[in-house]
């Protein structure tokens, strides 16, 4: 356990569910699933042709110039930023005055799973049809995987240190753990920690519908993403970016920032099994050893916001270790039943969800949970939201690459 | 075409990828210390002029385009 205390005082998000924190949450609460179905002409042959697009269009946030630089993943990890910046009651950069926060003690760790894919495909396509010399001389710094991290650090100013992690769909998750690291070493007393992913395109489609990873419930799509379901399929691909920020407590306090909830610790495991399979040992490593961090024990655990992306083999290993690391009182979520598989974003989105959830006292529902797999014996909120006082929440994130990382929020 | 004519050609061009205001756009303007065009948005600016003005404007040849005029007479020779 570490004596410098972390709080989480600001939140920001662009989802497909809203355009901010409140309609994102709104829409979790209600029960409402940000899948649709693809109409454009490229998904006509595609086996999967659903996804959960963003609720709202990014490009509107900037102005055409900018526009040109960056990638939909660092378009929408500002906006998630920027609100996130705002809600802890801090100043835009070019906001006039500004705030007092000294920049030398602010860094930022905001991650993506798979990069500027789109800037990537886009520019190909111009590399094939028009010759090098009309290849955008922003390729690079749009497709870099350090490139939203990048730009959140700039547009605030942050001078403590940028950095990206990338484990897969535990990105998000790993730069909020690497966030706390960060304060709690002493090298800031405010970090922007998130995740953002935009990558709805053939092929990133094709590649995961390889695997036979997504759901191809494709004349259902708000029925297709159904973790823990008997007849779930796979997941379902979203977009999305989550942004939190974390702030040394004393600090927090200090300018009377209002808290949502204490980052008590994280866990961070690895499988050393498979490239793509998951394994329990190494869930119930990442849980257990985020439960020491933060000092807590099992009994305090009231909620988890699981992994549970709606893949068969995924969903029950989750239960598993959940039942051996924790035990069988937690009442569980995904939300991923509503949001779709944000990716690298997944595990920011769904911390913001678990820190309302404790700051609330009500665990957002898991939509399509209709004939429970006859393996799941732990208690789940199905279909309608449940009131809970909640001490003590877990969010699990795992990743391609056998990346596991359990993060404990608790109430402040 | 007249100095005037591409001195509008390329004031098109700096608003369309530098955000620059045409009304800033005059022949003694240098691009990046008046029109803060940057490094990456001039290989911006130089690949469309080629296409708007139908010349060739080699990487070696850009670094003595200081100003909006030295352009302009690049392009007027270019072009001739």
């Amino acid at each position: 356990m570490s004596s410098i205390d972390v709080v989480v005082t600001g939140l920001g998000a662009t989802t497909p569910l809203g355009a901010d924190v409140a309609s994102t949450w709104d829409g979790m609460l209600t029960g409402r699933s940000g899948v649709h179905a693809l109409e454009e002409e490229w998904a006509g042959d595609l086996p999967v042709r659903i996804a959960a697009s963003l609720a709202e269009d990014p490009t509107t946030h900037f102005d055409r110039v900018l526009l040109r630089r960056l990638d939909r993943s660092e378009q929408i990890a500002l906006i998630a930023a920027r609100q996130a910046w705002a809600d802890a009651g801090f100043a835009p950069k070019d906001g006039g005055e500004g705030d007092s926060l000294d920049r030398e003690r602010l860094a930022v760790t905001f991650g993506t799973g798979i990069g500027g894919a789109l800037t990537l495909l886009a520019q190909d396509d111009i590399l094939e049809t028009r010759g090098p010399r009309k290849v955008s001389p922003f390729t690079i710094p749009m497709l870099m995987p350090n490139g939203p991290a990048a730009w959140v650090g700039l547009e605030l100013g942050a001078l403590a240190g940028v950095h990206s992690p990338a484990s897969a769909c535990a990105t998000g998750a790993e730069a909020i753990a690497m966030g706390l690291d960060v304060i709690r070493s002493g090298r800031a007393d405010v970090v922007v920690a998130g995740g953002t992913e935009s990558v709805i395109a053939p092929l990133p489609i094709a590649g995961f519908a390889a695997m036979r990873a997504l759901s191809t419930r494709n004349d259902e799509p708000e029925r297709a993403s159904r973790p823990w379901d008997k007849n779930r399929d796979g997941f379902v691909l979203g977009e999305g970016a989550g942004a939190l920020v974390l702030e040394r407590a004393d600090h927090a306090r200090a300018r009377g920032a209002r808290i949502y909830a204490r980052l008590a610790g994280a866990g961070l495991s690895s499988d050393g099994f498979d490239i793509v399979q998951p394994h329990p040992d190494g869930q119930i490593r990442a849980m257990r050893l985020a439960l020491e961090n933060a000092g807590v024990s099992p009994s305090d655990v009231h909620h988890i916001n699981a992994h549970a992306t709606s893949t068969p083999v995924g969903d029950m290993l989750e239960v598993e270790a959940i039942r051996k690391a924790i035990g069988d009182h937690p009442v569980l979520t995904s939300t991923k039943s509503m949001t779709g598989h944000l990716l690298g974003a997944a595990g920011a989105v769904e911390s913001i969800a678990t820190v309302l959830a404790v700051h609330h006292g009500v665990v957002p529902p898991t939509l399509n949970l209709d004939d429970p797999d006859e393996a799941l014996d732990l208690d789940v909120a199905a279909g309608k939201p449940r009131d809970l006082q909640i001490n003590v929440a877990i969010n699990n994130s795992f990743g391609f690459g056998g990346h596991n990382v359990a993060l404990v929020f608790q109430r402040a | 075409m007249t100095r005037e004519e591409i001195q509008n050609g390329l004031s098109e061009i700096l608003e369309e990828v530098a955000g620059v205001n045409p009304d800033d756009v005059s022949e003694e303007k240098s691009f990046t210390e008046d029109l803060e065009v940057d490094s990456l948005s001039m290989v911006e600016v130089v690949v469309a002029a080629e296409e708007k003005f139908g010349v060739k404007i080699p990487d070696d040849a850009v670094q003595d385009l200081r100003t909006v005029g030295d352009a302009i007479t690049f392009i007027e020779k270019a072009a001739a």
